[in-house]
């Protein structure tokens, strides 16, 4: 288990003190002067040297998304997006470092906005965190009035503020190039890449959209230094990750682990087990809702970072776990995921926009056993079609949950099938 | 637009703090927060007349600030209940049992999905992911969340409303926000202090009622102290609790009227599809909404 010596978000449950005062009893706004004297390139290098990978789902390394920002100003300025719409289904880290550790993450915004030349930082908060958004702005504040940040940052000569911009129910506005729209004030639809936001992002300038967690781990990586972040983990999987464990298990709970614990350890130690036992396990999602679930026998002994999951063909995502015992309705489970998606389409591509809502509906035959086995085969052609074939990864994200049930589930989907043709009620046309 | 909307003084200075948080000529970034702000003003819905001054607030198109308000579902385009309960059913909560949530509201309330009680007190709404899965399952009540939700403790809840108190938000069985059941298993060296479930479930209310940091950190120091169990009796953590509670109501009367979340009616999702419809027809005037300052600037 990580050592407490070794973990971030010493707040992470909110029992101690979120003030200004209370953040600098736990380390936080120490040095921070000193970092940012290391210069940007000083900063940008750090940060790749510990192989931090972005937290919002996608694992693009941090340090080297920054330095696609550019090195001169051709007079546009610079902008750092911070992401909290935390909204991908199971994941709830985000929400605990804002309301909890706020300082951690207005620390981390200053240290990577110089590393990116960045006078102005947005966080987008999600609407429906009506409360950690004014805990938020009333540490920003704090910030501001103890000279933090501000026109002399930390006594750095570096001018630095911060705003809150809060959204309105729509899970897209996630995905950086909806966060951009919306923070421009129009719908959150993506945007064609490239341009990518390095080059054209806020109003046209250079943007960099990151996660809340990605940014709230810099001011520690540059205190103790890239070697203790790379000592964590495994090699391009490193450091600490928040882990949201939710569904059947005994205890659920956010916890910050070492990166590539495994699976089983992860649920025992921290979640208190699977609900009946590890032996009443059926399947977990362990990356949030976009990535698919894995049955039991690969659950044994899967390691919980990218490349692992990866090469079981699911992915960390958020690591959100969500786990599944055998009491559930898998087919049912994901079929709720399905509407998810359906309804958090935004529109803008055909594939999406008509796929989901296609998708969804077969599901819920599905889950009845209201089709023909060959539908099993349709589904997954479909998934197929809309994955890649979309402007943003929202429709990916839709297809992989279903490919996932495919993969590990098929049997299931066919014994419904099978019992329905033999005893249920007559198939009903849509 | 037919009625007009005309945001209050105070709102109105609310509403040029937010424009003065993005670069100049670029206000059309306030459109979200002075929506927010508009919807609030107004018992939780926005009339076409708010759309229309925003619109000339922002040097808008109407259609652009329309768009927004349809795209998002936060945005309430017909009349709402004074309470708004939005259940959270997407796979985490359905997992730990939110068809039961659901159910416990619509025997409490004698109302399904997407409808408003017949007094207009409350609208019960199905939304997607709330964020806070660890806690499930989450219901949003206005603009606080209640987590580890179950049948019995919706129905309290309601009853608690019916009758105008509000009670603490946060975890209905005590747990210490996202740390599991029975406290936490790290993060328990000396600088963590063990949380009884008293002390705990008061921190929850501290955490969905408190704005202001000064407020917080004053709360904040208590909660502090009542975790210590050698120093604080029940008793004592019970009297603060109802302080609490009472601080709580106060700010309600304030916040009873707030919007929150996602399709209350089926009109509003057809609205949302509408609004998606008009993305396609609607031409791209988008440099008019750049072109102007607001008034104040």
């Amino acid at each position: 288990m990580l050592a407490d010596k070794d973990r971030i978000f010493t707040n992470l449950y909110g029992l101690h003190d979120w003030t200004l005062a209370g953040a600098r009893t736990r380390g936080d706004w120490d040095g921070t002067k000193a970092i940012l004297a290391k210069g940007r390139d000083g900063i940008i290098d750090e940060i790749k040297a510990s192989s931090l990978r972005g937290r919002g789902g996608a694992g693009f390394p941090t340090g080297l998304k920054w330095s696609f920002m550019p090195k001169e100003s051709d007079g546009r300025p610079h902008y750092l997006l911070v992401n909290a719409d935390e909204g991908e289904p199971g994941t709830c880290k985000d929400r605990d470092i804002i309301r909890h550790d706020p300082h951690k993450l207005i620390e981390g915004c200053l240290i990577s906005g110089f590393a990116m030349a960045a006078e102005t930082g947005y966080i987008y908060i999600r609407g429906e965190f009506h409360d950690e958004a004014n805990r938020l702005e009333a540490a920003i504040q704090e910030a501001r009035d103890a000279g933090l940040i501000g026109k002399d940052s930390c006594g750095s000569g570096w001018k630095f503020d911060l705003h809150v911009h809060r959204g309105a129910g729509a899970y897209i506005c996630g995905e950086e190039t909806a966060l951009i729209e919306s923070l421009e004030g129009k719908k959150g639809q993506p945007r064609l890449k490239p341009p990518f936001p390095a080059a054209s992002g806020l109003y046209g300038c250079p943007s960099t959209v990151n996660n809340v967690e990605s940014i709230a781990v810099v001011p520690d990586i540059m205190r103790r230094g890239a070697s203790w972040f790379a000592g964590l983990g495994r090699e391009n999987n490193t450091g600490t990750k928040l882990f949201c464990i939710s569904g059947h298990v005994n205890k659920p709970c956010n916890v910050e682990e070492e990166m590539s614990i495994p699976l089983r350890e992860l649920i025992d130690k921290h979640a208190g087990g699977v609900r009946g036992g590890w032996d009443n396990l059926l399947a977990v999602i362990p990356g949030g809702s976009s990535v698919a679930c894995l049955p039991e026998t690969i659950c044994n002994d899967i390691l919980m970072d990218f490349d692992s999951l990866k090469d079981a063909q699911s992915g960390l995502g958020t690591a959100a776990v969500i786990v599944m015992d055998k009491s559930t309705d898998i087919v049912r489970a994901i079929t709720r995921l399905a509407k998810f998606y359906k309804h958090e389409s935004c529109g803008q591509c055909t594939p999406c926009r008509e796929g989901t809502g296609w998708m969804w509906r077969v599901m819920e035959r599905l889950s009845e056993g209201a089709a023909s086995i060959e539908e099993i085969d349709m589904l997954d052609e479909v998934t197929r079609q809309v994955e890649g074939h979309t402007i943003c990864a929202l429709g990916d994200a839709a297809a992989w949950p279903i490919q996932g049930l495919i993969r590990h589930f098929r049997p299931e989907l066919e014994r419904r099938i099978l019992d329905r043709q033999v005893s249920g009620p007559a198939v009903a046309a849509e | 637009m037919s009625e007009v909307f005309e945001f209050t003084g105070e709102n109105l200075a609310q509403a040029k703090d937010f424009v003065a948080r993005y670069p100049e000529g670029r206000q059309r970034s306030a459109v979200m927060p002075l929506l927010d702000l508009a919807q609030r003003q107004n018992g939780g819905w926005l009339p076409d007349g708010a759309v229309g001054t925003i619109a000339e607030m922002l040097d808008m198109a109407p259609i652009r600030v329309l768009e927004v308000a349809t795209f998002y579902s936060m945005y309430k385009r017909s009349p709402v209940g004074k309470h708004q309960i939005n259940v959270c059913t997407t796979t985490p909560c359905w997992l730990r049992g939110s068809d039961e949530v659901v159910g416990a509201c619509r025997n409490a309330l004698g109302v399904g999905i997407g409808e408003t009680t017949r007094d207009g007190e409350f609208t019960l709404g199905e939304v997607e992911c709330l964020g806070a899965c660890v806690n499930a399952p989450v219901v949003q009540v206005d603009d606080d969340y209640y987590e580890d939700v179950d049948a019995r403790s919706m129905a309290d809840i309601i009853e608690a409303l019916k009758r105008g108190t509000r009670p603490p938000p946060g975890s209905q069985t005590g747990r210490q926000t996202s740390a599991p059941e029975g406290g936490p298993l790290t993060l328990t060296g000396e600088a963590a202090k063990p949380a009884g479930k008293k002390a705990s479930k008061k921190d929850d209310a501290v955490e969905g009622s408190e704005a202001e940091a000064s407020e917080a950190e004053a709360t904040d120091a208590e909660a502090g102290e009542a975790v210590e169990p050698e120093t604080v009796e029940t008793e004592a953590v019970e009297i603060e609790l109802e302080t609490e509670v009472e601080a709580v109501e106060t700010e309600t009367e304030a916040t009873e009227t707030e919007a929150t979340e996602t399709e209350a009616t089926e009109t509003e999702a057809t609205d949302l599809e509408a609004g998606e419809t008009e993305a396609v027809e609607a031409d791209d005037d988008e440099a008019a909404g750049d072109k102007l300052r607001p008034e104040k600037e």
